[in-house]
């Protein structure tokens, strides 16, 4: 049962909350072991929400997710829940408040099963970076789900529950949402506030849904987006309507299917992408070719932005106050020691990168090149966008590939961002939806991105995709 | 003191301000100071993952408020992180201001005449408050540390002066100047000894017409008079060292007030590396011009225009007098002086009285309103009481309220009828010859010793200053 079925049955009374959300646990229980999607469970916690769902149904609310189980990305705050962000350095800490979207998700009647599995701190694109294990893809348990949000990919892949919250830096929602044959959005930055999201890189970290359908995308995207007086980069408009205009289609829309966002793709993937140009034209789309060289100088602009705020960003983790610590002689060698052990190569890594590329001496040949070239990305999609309203390409270079295949190669799994790194450089909008499969059966995405604030359009012509694919 | 001929000091400040707002910098914790540790806190202040800062309008006016007193300029600016490792700093980074400060380029005018250049004055939040346990006290070598993260996310201002003073003296007048007009624009409470107003000094010494000296920044300074001790020490400490061949080096010297010497915290080299970079969780800060504006035109009258408009009471006011109108201005008590002026006291007498009555804080004088004090120099301008008896009153008017004249009867203080003091001061001559005779001679203490008898026998109704005249008037005939 998707989630508009769900919320539908529960608000009718054909089934209740309770029903659903014990059903839902079933079927985690079922494979949990197996793909380890869920790293913290709250059975109980999840029960007794369903009861009060079904109360306020029953005193008349209309809940727009009424009863629909979910999954929520590790990162999230969640209160009296463990949220680990993925790490050993937080592996006890429990926070005492909720994120802005777990909050908005309870409002609207939706139920939290527990906390999904993620690269640490949202750092990898394969969901082996956890402290807590990898996370296995549903569709085929040798290959990972993606990363770094790929727990919430699995969870909603191996239909434990309908839809699930993750979190994109440099393609953590699309990716995976490739990968595992799902529709992953990544919003305008500022849609969806951040209050309650464990930060990365915080002028790139977005909230954003996966689902099995563009509807059931659409509908949770509007739940959860809207200003938000918490967090100061939130957008000041309300949540745009996306269910209302899901059956726009893209007659009259002018299409440009962009050669870097395909370029070094497997040619299955290529073909995907032509596949669904011509499947937009057919539905009454203009379609154009369309070169961006700027976009190829997005992968080490991110590297340098991203781990620089992440540098910043991780260092409160530093033993005084909550999560790990491993006592030392003094404070700063109980600081060493306490990241020393909380912290995974990958996060080491970056928070190395980002503290060279700001340290002074360094910081106009790294971080601040960096920021001009971000700057002439926003320049050149603007420059696009004047010509044609929407963007086409490839979400991932390949379909999904094996456990182990890239960890030891940080470059190559940097690589699997590369097509979807420049839309959280600019702070405008994409999202993945599935078009055909590719090696092993396995699901390719496609990447449909729009400027700031264009959602209406590209749930619009996502659905088009969808309808060709036959859903 | 005073170095060599054709030497000179340069000093620069840079003040941090506590702002008097109801709530923190970017939440909504109160701030106010003395409560039990750890109960002002959120997870904002406490820096806990996922939170974000929202900036408070209120602290923005009042850094606007400070800038513009100060004849700075508003600007758009934005906010940085200055990254570095600290445990009374719960994200391990400060949000403060960097290349683009609210406030730029400003200056301030001392009393003297003297202007000091107000480089900038910038927003950023305050850290915990650290207590180490045994050891030194510092951090180094504590067995425990705790902290009190009330403080954190309080809003400062940091007021950077131009390296204009030449004098330990003219830093200690610019501080106190600033202290008044921060008072005055209703942004910080001043107090030093709370830690509400803390001074950093940026010493160097260099021969006159020569370029600056390698300059140290002093640290410690809890009070105006340890400012000016610690630059005076802290001089003198440099030239002896150049004199003797030797070189500053750039570094961080702690000021040990019981102790009066500097001495170094950290050099140049140990020096973090704060890796500023744009705080991306928040937006630029552009102020309306109208609300900068807004900000402008409530800004009360600050110090010197206070002084000017006191002292314009004075006929050709002497120093000492200045002085006055300078404590009464820091003091905030004008009200009384206008009110008892306004009741024919005269200027002069008025603004003595309230310089050195009305010292200390204002809840322990909460008693005395200003029409008691017009009422109570009133009398005393009639002769209705002595110097002594007007001041013994107002002090108790201060504690419990009243009438003047009332409180002066139930002291029992009556005016003494004319003559009274003529004849008790004869009397008390001819039963003290011995000191009398030796007063005559020219011996000026046995002045005290008469007086003191007079009290004595009038129990303090006498006014001193006319004893003084009387014995005088005896001795010339």
């Amino acid at each position: 049962m998707n989630a508009l079925e769900v919320a539908a049955s529960v608000r009718d009374g054909a089934t209740s909350a309770l029903e659903v959300v014990a059903e839902s646990l079933e079927r985690v229980a079922a494979r949990n072991e197996e793909l380890n999607v869920f790293i913290h469970l709250d059975p109980e916690g999840a029960l007794a929400a369903a009861r009060r769902v079904d109360e306020r149904v029953a005193a008349g609310e209309r809940l727009p997710l009424a009863g629909v189980p979910v999954a929520l990305k590790d990162n999230l705050c969640v209160r009296g829940q463990p949220t680990t962000a993925g790490s050993r350095i937080l592996a006890d800490w429990r926070p005492p408040y909720d994120a802005t979207v777990v909050e908005r998700l309870a409002g609207a009647g939706a139920v939290a099963l527990g906390k999904a599995n993620m690269d640490e701190f949202a750092m990898g694109s394969s969901t082996e970076t956890s402290a807590y294990g990898p996370t296995r893809n549903p569709l085929d348990p040798s290959r990972v789900p993606g990363g770094s949000s790929g727990g919430s990919a699995a969870a909603v892949a191996a239909q434990m529950v309908p839809v699930a919250l993750g979190s994109d830096t440099g393609g953590s929602i699309r990716q995976p949402a490739a990968l595992c044959g799902l529709v992953g959005v990544k919003p305008t930055y500022g849609l969806v506030s951040r209050y309650g999201l464990i930060a990365f890189a915080s002028s790139l970290d977005q909230i954003g849904p996966f689902a099995a359908t563009v509807a059931e995308a659409a509908l949770v995207l509007e739940v959860i987006a809207g200003h938000d007086p918490r967090d100061t980069t939130s957008l000041p408009e309300a949540a745009p309507d996306l269910v209302g205009h899901l059956d726009d289609g893209v007659a009259g829309r002018r299409v440009g299917l962009c050669r870097e966002l395909v370029e070094g793709a497997d040619p299955e993937v290529v073909a995907a992408v032509e596949r669904a140009a011509e499947a937009l034209a057919r539905a009454g789309a203009t379609l154009e070719e369309v070169s961006i060289p700027e976009l190829k100088l997005g992968l080490s602009a991110y590297y340098l932005i991203a781990p620089a705020e992440a540098s910043s960003n991780l260092a409160r983790y530093d033993g005084v106050r909550y999560g790990l610590r491993v006592d030392g002689p003094d404070v700063e060698a109980m600081n060493v020691a306490t990241r020393t052990a909380g912290f995974g190569d990958e996060v080491k890594r970056r928070i190395m990168l980002g503290t060279y590329a700001l340290s002074a001496g360094y910081y106009d040949a790294y971080y601040g090149q960096a920021l001009k070239v971000r700057t002439r990305m926003i320049e050149a999609f603007a420059r696009a966008y004047a010509r044609v309203d929407t963007l086409l390409g490839a979400t991932a270079p390949s379909v999904a590939f094996a456990l182990g295949a890239k960890t030891k190669d940080p470059l190559a799994m940097y690589l699997s961002d590369v097509f979807t790194i420049p839309t959280n450089l600019a702070g405008e909008a994409a999202l993945s939806v599935p078009f055909g499969t590719g090696e092993g059966g396995l699901p390719i995405g496609v990447q449909l991105l729009g400027p700031a604030r264009s959602e209406v359009r590209l749930f619009a012509a996502a659905r088009v995709l969808e309808a060709e694919a036959g859903r | 003191m005073s170095l060599p001929e054709g030497w000179e000091m340069v000093v620069g400040l840079e003040v941090h301000t506590e702002l008097l707002t109801a709530t923190k910098l970017f939440c909504g914790c109160a701030n106010a100071f003395g409560a039990e540790p750890n109960t002002q806190t959120c997870p904002v202040c406490l820096g806990l993952p996922g939170s974000l800062p929202v900036l408070n309008r209120r602290a923005v006016e009042l850094a606007m408020a400070i800038g513009l007193a100060l004849h700075a300029t508003v600007s758009a600016s934005t906010f940085h992180r200055k990254n570095y490792f600290y445990p009374d700093m719960p994200k391990d980074f400060q949000i403060s201001q960097y290349d683009r400060p609210i406030n730029t380029g400003g200056y301030l005018d001392l009393p003297d005449g003297s202007r000091v250049g107000i480089e900038r004055a910038h927003l950023e939040e305050d850290t915990g408050k650290s207590t180490h346990l045994g050891g030194t006290g510092r951090i180094q070598g504590a067995e425990l540390s705790l902290v009190d993260y009330n403080r954190s996310g309080v809003p400062l201002v940091e007021i950077v002066s131009a390296p204009d003073m030449r004098s330990a003296a003219q830093a200690r007048a610019y501080a106190a100047e600033l202290r008044g007009i921060l008072i005055a624009t209703g942004a910080s409470d001043g107090r030093m000894e709370e830690g509400s107003m803390r001074i950093d000094a940026n010493v160097s010494v260099h021969r006159v017409g020569e370029p600056f000296g390698t300059r140290c920044e002093l640290k410690n300074l809890n009070s105006l008079r340890s400012l000016q001790r610690a630059i005076d020490y802290e001089a003198e400490r440099q030239f002896a060292l150049v004199a003797a061949g030797g070189v500053v080096r750039q570094e961080t010297r702690h000021w040990d007030e019981d102790r009066g010497v500097t001495s170094t915290m950290r050099s140049k080299e140990e020096a973090d590396d704060y890796r500023y970079f744009q705080e991306p969780d928040l937006v630029d800060l552009v102020p309306e011009p109208a609300w900068v504006e807004a900000v402008r035109a409530g800004i009360g009258p600050l110090p010197a225009a206070r002084r000017a408009r006191l002292a314009a009471l004075l006929t050709e006011p002497t120093p000492a007098q200045l002085d006055a109108v300078g404590t009464v201005v820091d003091l905030g008590v004008e009200g009384f002086v206008e009110a008892a002026v306004a009741q024919g006291v005269e200027a002069d007498r008025a603004i003595a009285r309230a310089a050195n009555e009305l010292a200390g804080d204002a809840s322990e004088r909460s008693g005395l309103t200003q029409e008691a004090f017009a009422a109570t120099l009133q009398l005393e301008q009639a002769g209705e009481l002595s110097a002594t008896q007007a001041k013994t009153v107002l002090s108790t008017l201060a504690r419990t309220g009243g009438d003047p004249a009332a409180v002066a009867r139930d002291l029992g203080f009556e005016r003494m009828a004319a003559g009274e003091l003529d004849e008790l001061i004869d009397r008390l001559i001819g039963e003290h010859p011995d000191e009398w005779g030796r007063y005559r001679e020219g011996d000026d203490k046995l002045a005290q010793f008469f007086t003191g008898q007079v009290m004595r026998a009038t129990r303090g109704q006498a006014d001193g200053k006319a004893v003084l005249d009387l014995l005088r008037v005896r001795r010339g005939r």
